[in-house]
């Protein structure tokens, strides 16, 4: 009989519009290492600060050995639990020494001789890991390389003082490991879920799910949609439960050649030559973080590479690189075209407020006034004030850094058009795009892993297949 | 009518005018209109550093000049060292103050840029040689402002000094650049969110120098009409104006955050603050009170409208 | 080979060695127990209230208002703890509560700590004033003997500032408790998610700077032996420049107390070189101010370009 260590019951959680998970039901066994996949955006991460107790279900029962944890679920009762988490964003302070790191999860490593208690711990756990790991208990966090850095994240996650171990929730945890120390860490969540400590392991690299998950479970837009053992699963059935029933086709229906256009950008990335061409649409795709933000900051910089023309950046994290909180609409979409908007040295008034209602016009923003703040829009509607910024522009090269994130089908089906009509008039886009749906709407695209390009695939060869078969590469043999 | 109410400028106006009140109540109407026109000359020295200040703290967090004081003293110092009691240096001695106090600007500039230190720091130490400088510069002397400065910085016309009308136009100004001008308005978006601002293709390392030199500017022409005002500069001159810069632009409704300035709020939250100890003297209260409520008053404002709550985390 | 991090952290040590010696070949005469004495008395009230700076700067904040504060004891203990001792500690206690309940103010509204402590600076020395209006009253006995202390071999204020700076040290870098209070200054999420609370750690680190704000003016009042509001009006900016002087850092939690007070003894010291120098005593916080800038530039020069990925 398995004894069940931490289940969810139709879980539910949404970030305003956006649903994050949609009724989620799982189970982690005591002793099993339990995988989980799906692409970026399918809901793992929210789940797992749901088991975490750093965020708490809107609808859905949480209960720990058949018991129900209520609303006193939080991160103190977690840690009291026995439930870790290594998250993907390093979570150690960077001013303190290794050991110190220790100290700040665990309550009891205190009084006289704690300096000492809590080095043993670390090191000892650091040993049993990743023998010859070569960190100094005295190390400072900020000094280390982000690979140690991650080691220690994880050999903290797996010390034990007065609470037993339960759960411990690994988010991409070889995403910055080489290829001996992954296998090291593997190894060991092996021999410790067979010691009866239940592990989840979060990762893009199925090789490594398949060869340590004893059951693996697929998520896709916030809901889980296959469950089955690890023995039953291999590369392509996978692949194939991850992706989408439906094969979307390319929406341009004549050939393009722009062998003849001018060229706009042109870099290196890797080892692969990067260009794009006036009138194309070009997406950068693959795993997300994988490069592709930091190629459009590079052309937007014009750093490391020959750019002709001016650019204008679409933000996809509205919130850090977009949207200007305390202004209005129209000051939001003007502020990138300020200089057009000049008389005698001053913005004029009539000018500005023109400029925002013709593109309240063209991109349909719903809004009684384009004088309200930006925040009274939606986030689909919000997005498309952020495009409208850029199109309004004299820039002839648009950057979009997934700028469809969290917005709705009906307002992107809309904006994909405006894209392809302003490429036929001679703009450029480079977009940013997890989204095989939306690769569908560029003429080409690169796939990026691991910082660089690494191939790239021309309109036919879009489809959902290549494109995960370029991105989930094995981890390095 | 509500729509003005949210505004929190308006509540400066509306706290000034109200310690005025109080005040004339209490002396039976005796002297409402000299402690208006005495208010108005001295918050015209305060509203000028204050525009300054609240440039830079517009900027967004952790921008703020703490060289205010000290570049008021070097450029009062400067300005009256050049002129010498001469008429005929008088425009000389002005182009030598406002220069020193722009270089003040550039110098804070640099060391944030290449030392790559907070503004707080940058300014304090600054402030540290420029108060010394003008300390060297000022030793053991005190002369007095020509004629033709001390006549136009007392000057008055139906009771209003005309420095007060100068620094209206002024004021007039930086609120039209900060409203319509691409300087204000990358200002502006920086110390909403300076990444975003960057990404929009705003220049904000430009605007960053700008508002920086604005601030030493403007502490400068503070520096050489305080002197011309009161016969003459003093070591001591600009302490006072470090608390009073910051108040004035906090109480004058123009976001800690960064973002959104208030040009009116500086007016209104100077006449306070003027008033305040004004009607505090008026009641006969020591300077120990009067200090602990200017203090209470700030942190009570800065309490209510509170820190980085419109920011989201 | 003496790799930049080692020297970055040699820097508050290798300044203060400049000073010195070069203090001692301009001023032969202060290499002497009576020479240093007098040079260094001051030193000890400045590197109290260096630390109460450093207790706020680990946190992220800073404190405007430790110069007034420091004066505002001196006019406490000159008067209250003069006459009636346990009403004066009644009112020491009661300051370091303010100072507490300022710190649950900042972590609530989440308010700019440079603006407040502005506001309390007033406060303070209005507090002042109204105790002592001008300078006057007197030290209690005690403290004046206890400032005044003749110790063999090495002078009273280098003793006292070396175990300052030695018992802050173990308390905050190696106490368990000190780990936490640095981790809140280097990563506050991650304290959230270990589930310990913020508003416990921003309230105790502003109660150490009022602990350490009281027993700067103590020192001090046993210097000067009467109270003064004003006294202590520079302190604001020492305390800052010595904390930094001493590699301290604004942001992230990054402070040395033993380095605070090598700063503050730097400051103190650059002061007195001055005065060798000849140099007309308007400089002396013109060179101060330099010496700020040197060392952070030197600072700049030896820290790794910030990687911007």
């Amino acid at each position: 009989m398995t004894i069940k260590a931490i289940t969810l019951d139709g879980v539910e959680k949404n970030f305003g519009a956006v649903k994050a998970l949609a009724g989620v039901t799982l189970r982690v066994d005591a002793g099993e290492c339990l995988g989980l996949v799906g692409h970026n955006g399918a809901g793992k991460s929210t789940l797992m600060h749901m088991l975490n107790g750093t965020l708490s279900p809107d609808k859905g029962v949480l209960s720990i050995d058949d018991t129900t944890v209520g609303s006193g679920w939080s991160a103190a009762a977690a840690q009291a639990a026995g439930v870790r988490c290594v998250f993907q964003e390093l979570s150690l302070c960077p001013n303190l020494t290794v050991a110190e790191n220790a100290r700040i999860v665990h309550r009891p490593l205190k009084g006289f001789g704690w300096k000492a208690r809590a080095t043993a711990l670390i090191v000892t756990k650091l040993n049993e890991i990743f023998p010859g790991h070569g960190i100094q208990p005295g190390d400072e966090i900020a000094e280390l390389s982000i690979g140690k850095r991650q080691m220690v994240e994880i050999a903290r996650a797996f010390t034990v003082t007065d609470t037993a171990l339960r759960l411990v929730i690994l988010d991409e945890p070889t995403s910055s490991l080489d290829a001996v120390t992954a296998k090291q860490l593997l190894d060991y969540v092996k021999r410790e879920t067979s010691a009866g400590t239940s592990v989840v392991l979060i990762s893009h690299l199925l090789g490594d799910i398949l060869g340590t998950a004893n059951r693996i479970v697929v998520m896709k837009d916030g809901k889980t949609v296959t469950e089955r053992p690890a023995a039953n699963f291999d590369r392509s059935s996978l692949v194939t439960a991850m992706g989408s029933a439906h094969a979307a086709k390319s929406t341009f229906k004549r050939e393009h050649d722009f062998s003849t256009q001018q060229v706009l950008v042109e870099a290196h990335s890797g080892t692969m030559q990067f260009e794009i061409r006036k009138g194309e649409i070009v997406g950068l795709t693959g795993l997300a973080g994988q490069g592709q933000t930091q190629m459009l900051l590079r052309i937007f910089e014009k750093r490391d590479a020959k750019v002709q023309g001016r650019t204008a950046f679409v933000a996809g994290d509205r919130q850090s690189d977009g949207v200007f909180h305390l202004w209005s609409i129209g000051q939001n979409i003007t502020v990138r075209s300020l200089k057009a908007l000049r008389k005698m040295g001053l913005i004029a008034a009539e000018d500005e407020e023109s400029m925002a209602s013709d593109w309240q016009q063209s991109i349909k923003i719903k809004t009684p006034s384009m004088n309200n703040n930006i925040l009274t829009l939606s986030g689909g509607n919000q997005q498309k004030a952020l495009f409208a910024r850029a199109l309004a522009s004299d820039a002839e090269i648009i950057l979009m850094d997934d700028p469809m994130r969290g917005v709705d089908i009906g307002t992107k089906l809309e904006v994909y058009d405006i894209i392809k009509s302003e490429a036929a008039k001679g703009r450029c886009f480079v977009w940013y795009s997890t989204e095989i749906d939306e690769l569908q709407h560029c003429h080409r695209a690169y796939i990026f892993r691991s910082g660089a390009a690494i191939r790239s695939l021309a309109k036919d060869a879009l489809t959902e297949e290549q494109v995960l078969q370029a991105s989930f590469a094995e981890s390095a043999a | 009518m509500k729509q003005l109410l949210r505004q929190a400028w308006v509540w400066s106006f509306i706290a000034a005018a109200a310690v005025w009140l109080i005040t004339i109540t209490y002396t039976r109407g005796q002297g409402a209109g000299e402690i208006l026109t005495a208010a108005l000359s001295f918050a015209t020295f305060t509203i000028i550093v204050g525009l300054g200040q609240m440039l830079v703290i517009t900027a967004g967090p952790g921008n703020v000049d703490l060289s205010i004081p000290a570049t008021i003293t070097l450029s009062g110092v400067v300005a009256m060292k050049v002129m010498d009691t001469n008429e005929a240096m008088l425009v000389a001695g002005i182009f030598a103050s406002l220069a020193v106090a722009i270089t003040v600007g550039v110098f804070n500039y640099g060391l944030i840029r290449l030392l790559r230190i907070p503004p707080i720091i940058a300014t304090l130490s600054s402030s540290f040689v420029v108060l010394s400088s003008a300390i060297f510069l000022g030793h053991g002397l005190r002369i007095k402002p020509p004629t033709s400065l001390s006549d136009f910085a007392t000057a008055r016309i139906v009771g209003i000094p005309w420095v007060t009308i100068l620094v209206l136009l002024l004021s007039i100004f930086v609120g039209l650049m900060i409203k319509r001008s691409i300087y204000g308005r990358t200002l502006l978006a920086i110390g909403q969110n300076p990444r975003a601002a960057w990404l929009a293709s705003l220049a904000t390392g430009r605007t960053r120098f700008l508002t920086y030199v604005a601030s030493s500017l403007l502490a400068g022409v503070c520096g050489i009409l305080l002197s011309g005002f009161s016969g003459g500069a003093a070591l001591n001159m600009g302490e006072e104006f470090l608390l009073a810069s910051i108040a004035t632009v906090i109480i004058g409704g123009t976001s800690v955050a960064g973002g959104r300035a208030s040009v009116p709020g500086i007016w209104g939250a100077a006449l306070f603050m003027y008033l305040l100890v004004t009607m505090l003297n008026t009641f006969g209260a020591g300077a120990g009170v009067r200090l602990v409520l200017t203090g209470l008053v700030i942190i009570l404002v800065i309490s209510i409208a509170g820190g980085g709550e419109e920011q989201r985390s | 080979m003496i790799n930049r991090s080692t020297l970055r952290m040699l820097l508050p040590f290798l300044s203060l060695a400049v000073v010195l010696i070069a203090t001692f070949y301009v001023a032969p005469l202060t290499r002497s127990y009576f020479g240093l004495n007098l040079m260094l008395q001051y030193s000890v009230p400045i590197a109290l209230a260096t630390i109460a700076q450093m207790f706020v700067i680990t946190i992220g904040d800073l404190d405007l208002s430790i110069g007034p504060f420091v004066g505002l004891v001196s006019c406490i203990a000159s008067t209250l703890l003069f006459s009636n001792p346990a009403l004066g500690i009644l009112a020491l206690l009661a300051c370091i509560v303010a100072y507490g309940l300022v710190g649950a103010l900042v972590y609530w509204r989440n308010l700019p700590s440079i603006v407040v402590t502005l506001g309390l600076s007033f406060v303070w020395l209005g507090i002042a004033v109204l105790i002592l209006p001008s300078p006057g009253g007197k030290a209690p006995s005690w403290l004046s003997a206890m400032m005044g202390v003749k110790l063999p071999f090495v002078p009273f204020p280098i003793v006292a500032a070396v175990s300052i700076g030695l018992v802050v040290h173990f308390a905050l870098m190696n106490s368990s408790w000190g780990v936490v209070a640095r981790g809140a200054g280097g990563n506050p999420k991650s304290l959230a998610r270990a589930g310990w609370s913020m508003l416990q750690t921003k309230v105790a680190m502003f109660m150490l700077t009022g602990f350490f704000g009281v027993l700067s003016g103590l020192a001090l009042l046993g210097l000067t032996t009467s109270g003064d509001a004003h006294v202590a009006d520079r302190y604001t900016l020492y305390s800052i420049a010595g904390v930094i002087l001493g590699g301290g850092e604004f942001v992230g939690g990054r402070v040395s107390p033993i380095g605070a007070v090598v700063g503050a003894l730097t400051l103190a010291l650059a002061g007195s070189f001055l005065i060798f120098l000849n140099i007309s005593p308007d400089w002396q916080i013109g060179a101060q101010g330099a010496i700020l800038m040197i060392v952070l530039a030197l600072r700049a020069l030896l820290s790794p370009r910030e990687a911007v990925r």
